[in-house]
């Protein structure tokens, strides 16, 4: 035995530097591709804005400055906190949440559903979760757009079935920046939850109604608790990219209902562009979904023994 | 609550019938389990017996018959309403509580809550020693923790009955062993019918007060441990409980005795004849191998001769050929330096004790 776990450590011993070779590749393309184009950002939102888009090299705290103080339209009116970025944040943090409890609700059962079927069907269903994502999200947008359109088919149809007498106006409401983020994320919920819930033994839920619980405390008590990293990680997944989604605020929300994605999308294209308040919001943006993460993590750590 | 009446069954199987789709799983199974007896249902896999103890905790609907509780029909309860406590094979603990938690479970649902409820779970960690680990999960347990764990959780609601699948099956040999002495112990001390599920016939032999042979969805036999081993009823039984010999035969009913002569026309007396064998017919006798008696070739009138000897530590296993080709297993305890020994070739005696030869119908 001792014997046995020498060996293996004298194997991997050997193998150390064919090791750090293996995983290369994985770094650099982090390294390239995530680390690089981050700091870059952060060093953008310290930097002064050029008019019509890109940064003059000059040190600058004008992004932060903006996107907190209001000092009137020349600058020189004593500084009173600035409520519209922080109003479009709090949107967008409603909507995310609002998107993210949709996707649960919904996710969820269908999770649960899929996991509970026979092996053969269950790849019949999750590849039918997976259809959507053949067709481009911006397609798939512009077609939610047409269909809840004052005049589109769901209006319609209500109208035929006498439903409602005038149409309902879903087109540029919050409700339909909801949809819209919960059309484009809800397999995000529902794979790893589904994953979760294929791995349950359901012998749990048998020795908990052996032990006298009803339906509704095997689910909360058993159930639920058990799948609850997969259930995290699905709100996680949809959470943070409904944050910053512009497409489907863009498309469905209108002008109205401007969430984070398109502020920082108009600072970088267009006239309104101010690169380095475009990334100073990315970072704030960042700061806050990463510190919610990190606490997150520190407060479970103890309950992360499997 | 009312207490079982004393002559009341425990649980009480009637006629019961249980299909899968077109699968029969169980067809017309009557059993009675006494109460505070340890029962055990034996059988080889797909036999039934899990389905019945299914059935009885209320995981699986009957499709037929009763399932009766001390004299309580339960057949249609859910599980939750039926006051017996099942310990499962992979023992289902709960991951995300500790083992305190888990064996709080039961007692926090029937509403048993407070000092009440510690001290009741604090006796169950000190009947199953895990009063040291009551803070640790599941995880961070070995099987046999693991596995005492669960018959806490199971005992703590002080069910009726404790019904047991295959609690042993995921242990290594040694804490089997170590645990067959301590489950007998945990059902004398708690005084809880224990019906326990087992493919293992020397688990099923080595614990139960009575035993239900179970295959194909039928019960086979019930009875002691003794009876079923010394009185099987069939083949099966014979078969699946221990090593057998079976032999083909034609029985001569005289005043008194029977003879029955084997294949090569020697005869073997035996004592007890079921009922239903007429004057003349064909059966089969059943001879343990510990019940064959070898001795030096001069002893006796039936002589055979080795054609192996196998070396088992406790045992000598003898493979003999009879003569017109019938081989039978005899085996001897090395207990005794006097008693002779053979080797392949040897001629021997073979010699059948009093009530060894026991015959079967066809």
């Amino acid at each position: 035995m001792a014997a046995g776990i020498g060996t293996a450590q004298g194997t991997s011993r050997t193998f150390q530097p064919m090791r750090l070779w293996l995983i290369a590749p994985s770094w650099l393309i982090i390294g390239f591709f995530l680390l690089i184009p981050v700091l870059v950002m952060l060093l953008f939102s310290f930097l002064t804005k050029e008019f019509r888009g890109g940064v003059i090299w000059e040190f600058s705290l004008a992004a932060y400055d903006q996107f907190l103080f209001d000092r009137g339209l020349f600058g020189d009116d004593p500084a009173t906190l600035e409520w519209t970025y922080i109003r479009i944040f709090v949107r967008s943090i409603v909507q995310a949440a609002v998107a993210t409890l949709l996707c649960l609700l919904i996710g969820f059962p269908t999770a649960f559903f899929i996991a509970t079927r026979s092996p053969d069907s269950r790849s019949v269903w999750l590849f039918l979760v997976t259809v959507p994502y053949w067709v481009n999200l911006l397609i798939r947008t512009m077609s939610m757009k047409f269909l809840i359109r004052d005049n589109g088919p769901v209006n319609e149809l209500l109208l035929a079935l006498g439903v409602i007498d005038t149409p309902i106006a879903m087109i540029n409401t919050d409700f339909a920046v909801q949809l819209g983020l919960f059309y484009s994320y809800l397999p995000f919920m529902v794979l790893p939850i589904y994953a979760a819930v294929e791995r349950y033994d359901f012998s749990l839920s048998e020795a908990a109604a052996d032990l006298y619980a009803d339906r509704w405390t095997i689910l909360f008590r058993v159930l639920l608790p058990v799948v609850r990293p997969g259930i995290i990680a699905g709100c996680i997944l949809v959470f943070v990219p409904s944050l910053g989604a512009f497409l489907a605020p863009d498309l469905l929300g209108g002008a109205k209902n401007f969430m984070i994605g398109s502020l920082i999308e108009e600072q970088f294209k267009g006239n309104a562009g101010n690169w380095p308040f475009g990334a100073a919001c990315a970072m704030i943006l960042l700061t806050m979904v990463l510190g919610a993460l990190i606490i997150y993590a520190r407060q479970h750590r103890p309950a992360a023994g499997n | 609550m009312s207490g079982p009446q004393e002559n009341c069954p425990a649980v009480e199987i009637r006629n019961v019938t249980k299909q899968f789709g077109s699968f029969i799983a169980l067809s017309d199974v009557s059993v009675s389990i006494r109460d505070k007896e340890f029962f055990t249902l034996l059988g080889p896999s797909g036999c039934g017996k899990t389905t019945l103890l299914r059935l009885i905790a209320g995981f699986e609907d009957v499709t037929g018959g009763e399932v009766l509780l001390y004299g309580e029909d339960i057949a249609r309860l859910p599980p939750n309403r039926r006051p017996v406590n099942t310990v499962f094979q992979h023992y289902a603990l709960f991951p995300h509580m500790t083992v305190r938690e888990n064996i709080g479970f039961g007692l926090k649902m029937r509403g048993i809550t407070g000092q009440d409820a510690e001290n009741r779970v604090n006796r169950m960690l000190d009947l199953v020693h895990l009063e040291a680990l009551a803070e640790r999960r599941p995880n961070q347990l070995s099987g046999g923790q693991q596995q005492r764990s669960a018959l806490a959780r199971a005992i703590a609601p002080g069910p009726k009955v404790l019904l047991l699948d295959e609690p042993l099956s995921a242990l290594d040999l040694k804490l089997r062993q170590a645990m067959r002495l301590e489950l007998k112990r945990l059902q004398q001390e708690t005084g809880i019918t224990f019906v326990f599920v087992t493919h293992d016939q020397e688990e099923a032999l080595a614990m139960s007060d009575r035993i239900a042979v179970m295959s194909e969805g039928i019960v086979q036999q019930t009875g002691t441990a003794r009876d079923i081993y010394d009185r099987p009823v069939n083949r099966f039984v014979a078969n699946f409980i221990g090593e057998t010999n079976l032999l083909d035969v034609e029985i001569d009913r005289r005043d008194g005795s029977v003879d029955c002569r084997l294949a090569n026309g020697e005869i073997v007396e035996v004592e007890s004849v079921p009922a239903g064998i007429g004057s003349t017919a064909r059966a089969q006798l059943l001879i343990r191998p510990e019940r064959i008696e070898l001795l030096p070739p001069q002893a006796g009138s039936m002589r055979g001769r080795i054609i192996e000897a196998v070396y088992l530590g406790t045992d000598m296993q003898y493979l003999v050929l009879l003569r017109g080709d019938i081989r039978i297993t005899a085996r001897s305890q090395n207990s005794d330096a006097a008693k002779p020994q053979f080797s392949t070739g040897d001629e021997v005696a073979v010699l059948l004790g009093d009530g060894a030869a026991r015959l079967l119908l066809h």
